[in-house]
Protein backbone atom coordinates (compact mmCIF):
# COMPACT_ATOMS: atom_id res chain seq x y z
CA UNK A 1 0.00 0.00 0.00
CA UNK A 2 0.97 3.24 -1.12
CA UNK A 3 1.42 5.81 1.62
CA UNK A 4 2.06 9.32 2.30
CA UNK A 5 0.84 13.19 2.52
CA UNK A 6 -2.89 13.80 1.00
CA UNK A 7 -2.29 17.49 2.26
CA UNK A 8 -0.67 19.80 4.20
CA UNK A 9 -1.15 23.19 5.88
CA UNK A 10 1.32 25.27 7.84
CA UNK A 11 0.80 28.43 10.13
CA UNK A 12 2.97 30.94 11.70
CA UNK A 13 2.09 33.85 13.89
CA UNK A 14 2.10 37.20 12.35
CA UNK A 15 4.46 38.92 15.13
CA UNK A 16 8.07 38.55 15.15
CA UNK A 17 11.35 40.34 17.05
CA UNK A 18 14.24 40.98 15.89
CA UNK A 19 17.83 39.79 17.70
CA UNK A 20 18.73 43.50 18.36
CA UNK A 21 15.68 44.37 20.14
CA UNK A 22 16.17 41.20 22.89
CA UNK A 23 20.08 42.05 22.81
CA UNK A 24 19.52 45.64 23.55
CA UNK A 25 17.74 44.68 26.64
CA UNK A 26 20.19 42.18 28.25
CA UNK A 27 23.08 44.16 26.92
CA UNK A 28 24.06 42.22 24.71
CA UNK A 29 25.46 42.72 21.25
CA UNK A 30 22.59 42.58 18.61
CA UNK A 31 24.95 42.18 16.03
CA UNK A 32 27.18 39.66 17.26
CA UNK A 33 23.92 37.53 18.66
CA UNK A 34 22.07 37.45 14.70
CA UNK A 35 25.03 36.59 13.28
CA UNK A 36 26.17 33.85 15.67
CA UNK A 37 23.16 32.18 15.28
CA UNK A 38 21.90 32.91 12.03
CA UNK A 39 19.03 34.50 12.96
CA UNK A 40 17.34 37.74 11.84
CA UNK A 41 13.92 37.60 13.26
CA UNK A 42 11.93 34.95 15.01
CA UNK A 43 7.33 34.51 15.30
CA UNK A 44 6.18 35.90 17.91
CA UNK A 45 2.57 34.31 18.89
CA UNK A 46 -0.09 36.94 19.26
CA UNK A 47 -2.02 37.26 22.83
CA UNK A 48 -4.71 35.42 22.02
CA UNK A 49 -2.58 32.26 20.06
CA UNK A 50 -1.12 28.75 21.46
CA UNK A 51 -0.21 25.38 20.44
CA UNK A 52 -4.01 24.52 19.76
CA UNK A 53 -4.90 27.52 17.77
CA UNK A 54 -2.11 27.13 15.88
CA UNK A 55 -2.84 23.41 15.20
CA UNK A 56 -6.04 24.31 14.21
CA UNK A 57 -5.22 26.67 11.68
CA UNK A 58 -2.50 24.77 10.34
CA UNK A 59 -5.02 21.54 10.34
CA UNK A 60 -7.64 23.82 8.59
CA UNK A 61 -5.58 24.78 5.94
CA UNK A 62 -4.48 21.31 4.88
CA UNK A 63 -8.09 20.35 4.74
CA UNK A 64 -8.76 23.27 2.64
CA UNK A 65 -6.44 22.65 0.35
CA UNK A 66 -7.96 18.55 -0.31
CA UNK A 67 -11.60 17.05 -0.68
CA UNK A 68 -11.81 14.71 2.23
CA UNK A 69 -14.61 13.96 4.52
CA UNK A 70 -13.49 14.63 8.31
CA UNK A 71 -15.71 11.73 9.38
CA UNK A 72 -12.88 9.67 7.31
CA UNK A 73 -9.99 10.90 9.81
CA UNK A 74 -9.42 7.86 12.14
CA UNK A 75 -6.70 9.56 14.30
CA UNK A 76 -4.79 13.10 15.63
CA UNK A 77 -2.07 13.75 17.31
CA UNK A 78 -0.43 16.85 17.58
CA UNK A 79 3.08 17.09 18.91
CA UNK A 80 4.66 19.73 21.08
CA UNK A 81 6.52 21.04 24.02
CA UNK A 82 4.32 23.43 25.14
CA UNK A 83 0.82 22.35 24.87
CA UNK A 84 -1.36 24.53 27.18
CA UNK A 85 -2.55 21.74 29.53
CA UNK A 86 -0.27 19.69 31.41
CA UNK A 87 -3.63 17.17 31.75
CA UNK A 88 -6.56 17.16 28.64
CA UNK A 89 -5.00 16.85 25.01
CA UNK A 90 -4.76 19.47 22.75
CA UNK A 91 -5.72 17.10 20.14
CA UNK A 92 -9.43 16.49 21.03
CA UNK A 93 -10.13 20.21 20.82
CA UNK A 94 -8.07 20.02 17.29
CA UNK A 95 -10.60 17.10 16.51
CA UNK A 96 -13.70 18.95 17.83
CA UNK A 97 -12.39 21.99 15.84
CA UNK A 98 -12.05 20.44 12.31
CA UNK A 99 -15.22 18.55 12.70
CA UNK A 100 -13.22 15.21 13.61
CA UNK A 101 -15.06 13.95 16.13
CA UNK A 102 -16.04 11.30 17.94
CA UNK A 103 -15.24 8.13 15.83
CA UNK A 104 -11.61 9.04 15.89
CA UNK A 105 -8.76 8.55 18.35
CA UNK A 106 -6.71 10.68 19.92
CA UNK A 107 -3.54 11.69 21.64
CA UNK A 108 -0.78 14.30 22.25
CA UNK A 109 2.74 13.50 22.35
CA UNK A 110 6.27 14.92 23.42
CA UNK A 111 9.31 15.15 22.24
CA UNK A 112 11.03 18.41 22.25
CA UNK A 113 11.17 19.40 18.55
CA UNK A 114 10.52 16.41 16.78
CA UNK A 115 7.13 15.37 18.47
CA UNK A 116 5.51 16.17 15.02
CA UNK A 117 7.04 13.91 13.00
CA UNK A 118 6.93 11.19 15.75
CA UNK A 119 3.12 12.23 14.71
CA UNK A 120 3.43 11.47 10.90
CA UNK A 121 5.03 8.39 11.82
CA UNK A 122 2.44 6.77 14.27
CA UNK A 123 -0.30 7.97 11.42
CA UNK A 124 1.36 6.20 8.69
CA UNK A 125 1.85 2.99 10.30
CA UNK A 126 -2.17 2.98 11.43
CA UNK A 127 -2.80 4.19 7.61
CA UNK A 128 -0.31 1.12 6.27
CA UNK A 129 -1.53 -1.23 8.11
CA UNK A 130 -5.22 -0.46 7.35
CA UNK A 131 -6.72 0.31 10.62
CA UNK A 132 -7.39 4.04 9.63
CA UNK A 133 -8.51 5.65 6.28
CA UNK A 134 -6.78 9.19 6.98
CA UNK A 135 -4.74 10.59 10.03
CA UNK A 136 -3.90 13.96 10.97
CA UNK A 137 -0.07 14.27 12.27
CA UNK A 138 0.57 17.96 13.76
CA UNK A 139 4.12 19.29 14.98
CA UNK A 140 2.72 22.95 16.65
CA UNK A 141 4.71 25.00 19.29
CA UNK A 142 4.71 28.39 21.15
CA UNK A 143 7.72 27.19 22.66
CA UNK A 144 9.78 29.91 25.55
CA UNK A 145 13.20 30.47 26.58
CA UNK A 146 14.42 32.14 30.11
CA UNK A 147 14.32 35.96 29.56
CA UNK A 148 18.34 36.74 28.39
CA UNK A 149 19.12 32.95 27.72
CA UNK A 150 20.60 32.43 24.32
CA UNK A 151 17.05 30.43 23.35
CA UNK A 152 14.88 33.52 23.68
CA UNK A 153 16.63 34.54 20.49
CA UNK A 154 15.40 31.89 18.68
CA UNK A 155 12.61 30.33 20.40
CA UNK A 156 9.45 30.86 18.89
CA UNK A 157 6.23 29.92 17.62
CA UNK A 158 4.46 28.09 14.53
CA UNK A 159 3.09 24.64 12.89
CA UNK A 160 1.90 22.54 10.26
CA UNK A 161 -0.20 20.00 9.76
CA UNK A 162 0.14 16.78 7.29
CA UNK A 163 -2.98 14.63 5.96
CA UNK A 164 -1.56 10.89 5.73
CA UNK A 165 -3.81 8.41 3.93
CA UNK A 166 -3.14 5.86 1.15
CA UNK A 167 -5.65 7.71 -1.95
CA UNK A 168 -4.50 10.54 -3.92
CA UNK A 169 -0.83 11.12 -2.04
CA UNK A 170 1.19 14.06 -3.04
CA UNK A 171 4.20 13.40 -1.70
CA UNK A 172 4.73 9.16 -0.96
CA UNK A 173 6.51 8.17 2.38
CA UNK A 174 8.96 5.76 0.72
CA UNK A 175 10.63 4.67 4.07
CA UNK A 176 10.86 6.71 7.49
CA UNK A 177 13.34 5.55 10.92
CA UNK A 178 14.58 6.74 13.29
CA UNK A 179 17.82 6.77 15.66
CA UNK A 180 17.26 7.20 19.56
CA UNK A 181 19.62 7.31 22.56
CA UNK A 182 19.38 9.26 26.52
CA UNK A 183 21.04 12.60 25.60
CA UNK A 184 20.47 14.98 28.42
CA UNK A 185 20.61 18.06 26.10
CA UNK A 186 18.01 19.89 26.98
CA UNK A 187 15.06 19.59 29.17
CA UNK A 188 12.04 21.17 31.12
CA UNK A 189 11.00 19.88 34.23
CA UNK A 190 7.26 19.40 35.61
CA UNK A 191 6.20 22.64 36.88
CA UNK A 192 8.92 24.99 35.43
CA UNK A 193 7.99 27.98 32.73
CA UNK A 194 10.85 28.01 31.24
CA UNK A 195 13.32 24.69 29.72
CA UNK A 196 17.51 24.08 30.68
CA UNK A 197 19.74 23.21 27.95
CA UNK A 198 23.72 21.80 28.02
CA UNK A 199 24.99 24.78 26.77
CA UNK A 200 27.83 23.44 23.72
CA UNK A 201 26.61 20.24 24.57
CA UNK A 202 23.65 20.52 22.43
CA UNK A 203 25.83 20.61 19.14
CA UNK A 204 28.15 17.61 18.38
CA UNK A 205 26.63 14.61 20.82
CA UNK A 206 23.25 15.47 20.66
CA UNK A 207 21.68 17.84 17.25
CA UNK A 208 24.43 16.08 14.60
CA UNK A 209 25.45 12.98 16.35
CA UNK A 210 21.52 12.26 15.82
CA UNK A 211 21.09 13.49 12.34
CA UNK A 212 23.57 12.60 10.58
CA UNK A 213 23.07 8.91 12.37
CA UNK A 214 19.57 8.66 11.20
CA UNK A 215 19.86 10.30 7.80
CA UNK A 216 22.74 7.96 7.21
CA UNK A 217 20.86 4.90 7.91
CA UNK A 218 18.31 6.06 5.93
CA UNK A 219 19.92 6.87 3.07
CA UNK A 220 21.75 3.41 3.41
CA UNK A 221 18.99 1.47 4.24
CA UNK A 222 17.00 2.97 1.19
CA UNK A 223 20.66 2.61 -1.51
CA UNK A 224 20.77 6.84 -2.26
CA UNK A 225 23.26 9.45 -1.99
CA UNK A 226 22.46 12.77 -1.62
CA UNK A 227 22.84 14.08 -4.72
CA UNK A 228 19.43 11.82 -5.14
CA UNK A 229 17.60 14.24 -3.56
CA UNK A 230 15.70 17.48 -4.93
CA UNK A 231 15.45 18.80 -1.46
CA UNK A 232 16.69 18.35 2.04
CA UNK A 233 15.39 19.11 5.35
CA UNK A 234 17.55 19.41 8.72
CA UNK A 235 15.94 20.39 12.00
CA UNK A 236 16.59 24.12 12.55
CA UNK A 237 17.20 25.63 16.15
CA UNK A 238 19.40 28.03 14.51
CA UNK A 239 20.26 29.23 11.17
CA UNK A 240 23.74 28.03 11.81
CA UNK A 241 23.33 24.08 12.54
CA UNK A 242 21.36 23.13 9.64
CA UNK A 243 23.92 24.53 6.91
CA UNK A 244 26.60 22.57 8.88
CA UNK A 245 24.79 19.20 9.16
CA UNK A 246 23.96 19.93 5.72
CA UNK A 247 27.54 20.20 4.51
CA UNK A 248 28.74 17.36 6.98
CA UNK A 249 26.26 15.15 5.29
CA UNK A 250 27.08 16.30 1.27
CA UNK A 251 24.56 18.15 0.68
CA UNK A 252 24.32 21.87 -0.81
CA UNK A 253 23.40 25.26 0.17
CA UNK A 254 20.79 25.00 -3.00
CA UNK A 255 18.89 21.96 -1.90
CA UNK A 256 18.42 22.92 1.90
CA UNK A 257 17.29 26.45 0.77
CA UNK A 258 13.65 26.09 0.44
CA UNK A 259 13.08 24.21 3.48
CA UNK A 260 15.80 26.61 5.52
CA UNK A 261 13.24 28.77 7.55
CA UNK A 262 14.52 29.20 10.80
CA UNK A 263 16.65 32.54 10.06
CA UNK A 264 13.43 34.45 9.27
CA UNK A 265 10.66 32.98 11.82
CA UNK A 266 13.14 31.47 14.49
CA UNK A 267 13.01 27.78 15.69
CA UNK A 268 9.20 26.65 15.76
CA UNK A 269 10.21 23.79 17.60
CA UNK A 270 7.50 20.54 16.62
CA UNK A 271 7.14 22.96 13.68
CA UNK A 272 10.14 23.59 12.79
CA UNK A 273 10.62 20.97 9.89
CA UNK A 274 7.31 20.09 9.27
CA UNK A 275 6.94 23.63 8.09
CA UNK A 276 10.08 23.64 6.11
CA UNK A 277 8.36 20.62 4.55
CA UNK A 278 5.68 22.64 3.94
CA UNK A 279 7.78 25.64 2.01
CA UNK A 280 9.02 22.60 0.04
CA UNK A 281 6.25 20.72 -1.08
CA UNK A 282 4.60 24.74 -2.02
CA UNK A 283 7.45 24.86 -5.00
CA UNK A 284 7.80 20.56 -5.69
CA UNK A 285 7.11 18.85 -9.15
CA UNK A 286 6.12 15.65 -9.63
CA UNK A 287 9.40 12.93 -9.26
CA UNK A 288 11.22 15.39 -7.02
CA UNK A 289 12.44 13.67 -4.04
CA UNK A 290 12.84 15.05 -0.44
CA UNK A 291 14.79 13.81 2.81
CA UNK A 292 13.41 14.93 6.23
CA UNK A 293 15.39 14.82 9.57
CA UNK A 294 13.80 16.24 12.80
CA UNK A 295 16.04 16.30 15.88
CA UNK A 296 14.16 16.21 19.47
CA UNK A 297 15.98 16.48 22.23
CA UNK A 298 16.88 14.36 25.10
CA UNK A 299 17.37 12.86 22.02
CA UNK A 300 16.28 11.56 18.47
CA UNK A 301 16.22 12.04 15.38
CA UNK A 302 13.23 10.62 12.48
CA UNK A 303 14.19 10.65 8.87
CA UNK A 304 12.24 10.37 5.86
CA UNK A 305 12.66 9.68 1.86
CA UNK A 306 9.68 11.19 0.24
CA UNK A 307 8.95 11.05 -3.33
CA UNK A 308 6.36 13.69 -4.73
CA UNK A 309 3.66 12.77 -7.01
CA UNK A 310 1.65 13.68 -10.00
CA UNK A 311 -1.20 14.56 -7.80
CA UNK A 312 0.65 17.56 -6.40
CA UNK A 313 -0.16 19.47 -9.37
CA UNK A 314 -4.38 19.39 -8.42
CA UNK A 315 -3.55 20.70 -4.58
CA UNK A 316 -4.46 24.31 -4.70
CA UNK A 317 -0.78 25.53 -3.24
CA UNK A 318 -1.04 29.21 -4.13
CA UNK A 319 -2.52 32.10 -2.33
CA UNK A 320 -2.33 33.15 1.26
CA UNK A 321 -2.34 30.21 2.74
CA UNK A 322 1.47 29.12 1.26
CA UNK A 323 4.46 29.16 3.45
CA UNK A 324 6.35 32.27 1.99
CA UNK A 325 2.52 34.04 2.18
CA UNK A 326 2.69 33.59 5.80
CA UNK A 327 6.28 34.69 5.77
CA UNK A 328 5.44 37.83 4.07
CA UNK A 329 2.44 38.79 6.40
CA UNK A 330 4.05 40.18 9.46
CA UNK A 331 5.08 42.97 12.20
CA UNK A 332 7.52 44.18 14.06
CA UNK A 333 7.36 44.29 17.80
CA UNK A 334 9.48 45.62 20.94
CA UNK A 335 10.87 43.50 23.30
CA UNK A 336 7.85 45.30 25.68
CA UNK A 337 5.38 43.84 23.51
CA UNK A 338 6.69 40.31 23.15
CA UNK A 339 6.95 40.30 26.99
CA UNK A 340 3.12 41.25 27.09
CA UNK A 341 2.05 38.70 24.60
CA UNK A 342 4.41 36.00 26.06
CA UNK A 343 2.87 36.40 29.48
CA UNK A 344 6.33 37.48 30.95
CA UNK A 345 4.78 40.61 32.57
CA UNK A 346 3.01 39.66 36.67
CA UNK A 347 -0.06 41.41 36.87
CA UNK A 348 -1.56 42.15 39.37
CA UNK A 349 -4.07 39.53 40.63
CA UNK A 350 -3.38 37.30 37.96
CA UNK B 1 -17.90 31.70 32.17
CA UNK B 2 -19.49 28.10 33.67
CA UNK B 3 -18.03 24.65 32.15
CA UNK B 4 -21.17 23.58 31.12
CA UNK B 5 -22.24 26.43 28.93
CA UNK B 6 -18.62 26.52 27.40
CA UNK B 7 -19.20 22.63 26.47
CA UNK B 8 -23.22 23.33 25.36
CA UNK B 9 -21.50 26.30 22.85
CA UNK B 10 -18.92 24.26 21.19
CA UNK B 11 -20.33 23.33 17.99
CA UNK B 12 -21.54 27.08 17.04
CA UNK B 13 -18.10 28.42 18.95
CA UNK B 14 -15.55 26.02 17.23
CA UNK B 15 -17.48 25.53 14.10
CA UNK B 16 -20.40 28.12 13.09
CA UNK B 17 -22.75 25.65 13.50
CA UNK B 18 -26.36 27.72 13.97
CA UNK B 19 -29.98 26.63 13.01
CA UNK B 20 -32.06 27.15 10.11
CA UNK B 21 -35.86 26.84 10.67
CA UNK B 22 -37.77 24.46 8.67
CA UNK B 23 -41.14 26.00 8.30
CA UNK B 24 -39.73 29.49 7.14
CA UNK B 25 -36.30 28.92 6.45
CA UNK B 26 -34.84 32.02 8.14
CA UNK B 27 -31.32 31.22 9.50
CA UNK B 28 -30.11 32.03 13.16
CA UNK B 29 -26.39 32.49 14.81
CA UNK B 30 -25.98 31.84 17.30
CA UNK B 31 -28.14 29.01 16.92
CA UNK B 32 -32.49 28.81 18.28
CA UNK B 33 -33.76 26.03 19.47
CA UNK B 34 -36.75 27.69 18.68
CA UNK B 35 -37.91 29.81 15.15
CA UNK B 36 -38.85 33.59 16.81
CA UNK B 37 -41.08 34.26 13.51
CA UNK B 38 -42.81 30.61 13.50
CA UNK B 39 -43.10 30.10 17.16
CA UNK B 40 -44.09 26.79 17.76
CA UNK B 41 -44.52 25.68 14.23
CA UNK B 42 -40.58 25.69 14.31
CA UNK B 43 -40.87 22.48 16.73
CA UNK B 44 -38.13 20.15 15.77
CA UNK B 45 -37.96 21.56 12.56
CA UNK B 46 -35.30 23.19 13.76
CA UNK B 47 -32.40 22.14 11.28
CA UNK B 48 -28.35 22.76 12.23
CA UNK B 49 -26.25 24.40 9.54
CA UNK B 50 -22.46 25.25 9.10
CA UNK B 51 -21.61 28.88 8.41
CA UNK B 52 -18.42 29.57 6.66
CA UNK B 53 -17.94 32.63 8.61
CA UNK B 54 -16.51 34.56 5.67
CA UNK B 55 -18.49 38.23 5.05
CA UNK B 56 -17.51 41.57 6.00
CA UNK B 57 -17.55 43.68 9.11
CA UNK B 58 -21.05 45.99 8.88
CA UNK B 59 -19.75 48.16 11.94
CA UNK B 60 -17.38 47.68 14.72
CA UNK B 61 -15.51 49.68 17.70
CA UNK B 62 -12.23 50.14 19.27
CA UNK B 63 -11.75 49.51 22.68
CA UNK B 64 -9.89 51.29 24.41
CA UNK B 65 -11.33 50.63 28.09
CA UNK B 66 -11.51 47.06 28.03
CA UNK B 67 -12.58 44.01 30.86
CA UNK B 68 -9.88 42.76 32.90
CA UNK B 69 -9.41 39.61 30.76
CA UNK B 70 -8.64 41.96 27.49
CA UNK B 71 -6.51 44.71 28.93
CA UNK B 72 -3.56 43.06 27.38
CA UNK B 73 -4.55 43.40 24.03
CA UNK B 74 -5.62 47.02 23.88
CA UNK B 75 -6.59 48.63 21.52
CA UNK B 76 -8.36 45.97 19.86
CA UNK B 77 -11.56 46.09 16.96
CA UNK B 78 -14.71 44.21 17.70
CA UNK B 79 -16.81 44.04 15.35
CA UNK B 80 -20.49 42.62 13.63
CA UNK B 81 -19.47 41.03 10.65
CA UNK B 82 -22.43 39.52 8.31
CA UNK B 83 -21.73 36.29 6.72
CA UNK B 84 -21.91 35.34 3.05
CA UNK B 85 -24.78 33.18 4.62
CA UNK B 86 -26.85 36.28 5.63
CA UNK B 87 -26.86 36.06 9.19
CA UNK B 88 -24.61 38.23 11.62
CA UNK B 89 -22.25 37.27 14.48
CA UNK B 90 -20.49 40.06 16.86
CA UNK B 91 -16.26 38.84 17.15
CA UNK B 92 -13.26 40.44 17.61
CA UNK B 93 -10.98 41.94 14.24
CA UNK B 94 -7.34 40.43 14.84
CA UNK B 95 -4.14 40.25 12.97
CA UNK B 96 -5.41 44.56 11.66
CA UNK B 97 -4.17 47.45 12.99
CA UNK B 98 -6.71 49.83 14.35
CA UNK B 99 -6.37 52.59 11.66
CA UNK B 100 -6.87 50.00 8.70
CA UNK B 101 -10.34 48.55 9.88
CA UNK B 102 -13.01 49.77 7.25
CA UNK B 103 -16.59 49.02 7.42
CA UNK B 104 -17.71 47.14 4.43
CA UNK B 105 -14.14 45.28 4.79
CA UNK B 106 -14.08 41.39 4.07
CA UNK B 107 -13.06 39.06 6.55
CA UNK B 108 -12.81 35.41 6.96
CA UNK B 109 -13.18 33.52 10.42
CA UNK B 110 -9.83 32.38 12.49
CA UNK B 111 -9.65 30.38 15.70
CA UNK B 112 -8.59 31.77 18.87
CA UNK B 113 -7.74 31.78 22.26
CA UNK B 114 -11.25 33.90 23.94
CA UNK B 115 -10.61 33.61 27.26
CA UNK B 116 -9.95 31.35 30.75
CA UNK B 117 -10.50 30.78 34.03
CA UNK B 118 -7.17 32.24 35.37
CA UNK B 119 -4.11 30.28 35.41
CA UNK B 120 -5.64 27.24 36.53
CA UNK B 121 -9.08 26.83 34.64
CA UNK B 122 -10.90 25.79 31.38
CA UNK B 123 -9.62 27.77 28.05
CA UNK B 124 -12.25 28.83 26.32
CA UNK B 125 -11.43 28.79 22.29
CA UNK B 126 -14.04 30.49 18.88
CA UNK B 127 -13.98 32.10 16.37
CA UNK B 128 -12.33 35.64 15.53
CA UNK B 129 -12.24 37.58 12.12
CA UNK B 130 -9.07 38.52 10.34
CA UNK B 131 -8.69 40.25 7.22
CA UNK B 132 -9.73 38.15 4.28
Amino acid sequence: MEVGIVSYGAYVPRYRIKPHEIAAVWGVDGDAMSKGLGIQSKSVPGPDEDVITIAVEAARIALSRCKIDTKDIGSIYVGSESHPYAVKPSATIVAEAIGATPDLTAADYEFACKAGTAAIQTCAGLVGSGSIKYGVAIGSDTSQGAPGDALEYTASAGGAAFIIGSENVIAKINRTCSYTTDTPDFWRREGEKYPSHGGRFTGEPAYFKHIISCAGNLMKKQDTKPSDYNYAVFHQPNGKFPVSVAKKLGFTKEQIKEGLLTPVIGNTYSGAVMIGLAAVLDVAKPEDRILMVAYGSGAGSDSFDITVTDEIEKLNRNGTQSVSALIKNHKFVSYATYAKYMGKIHLRGA
Amino acid sequence: MAIPRFWREIPSRYNLIGTECGNCGKRYFPPRIICPQCHRKSFGKMKNVRFTGSGEIVTYSVIHNAPKAFEMQVPYIIAIIEFEEGVRATGQIIDCEVEDVKIGMKVSPAFRKIGEDGKSGVIYYGYKFKPA
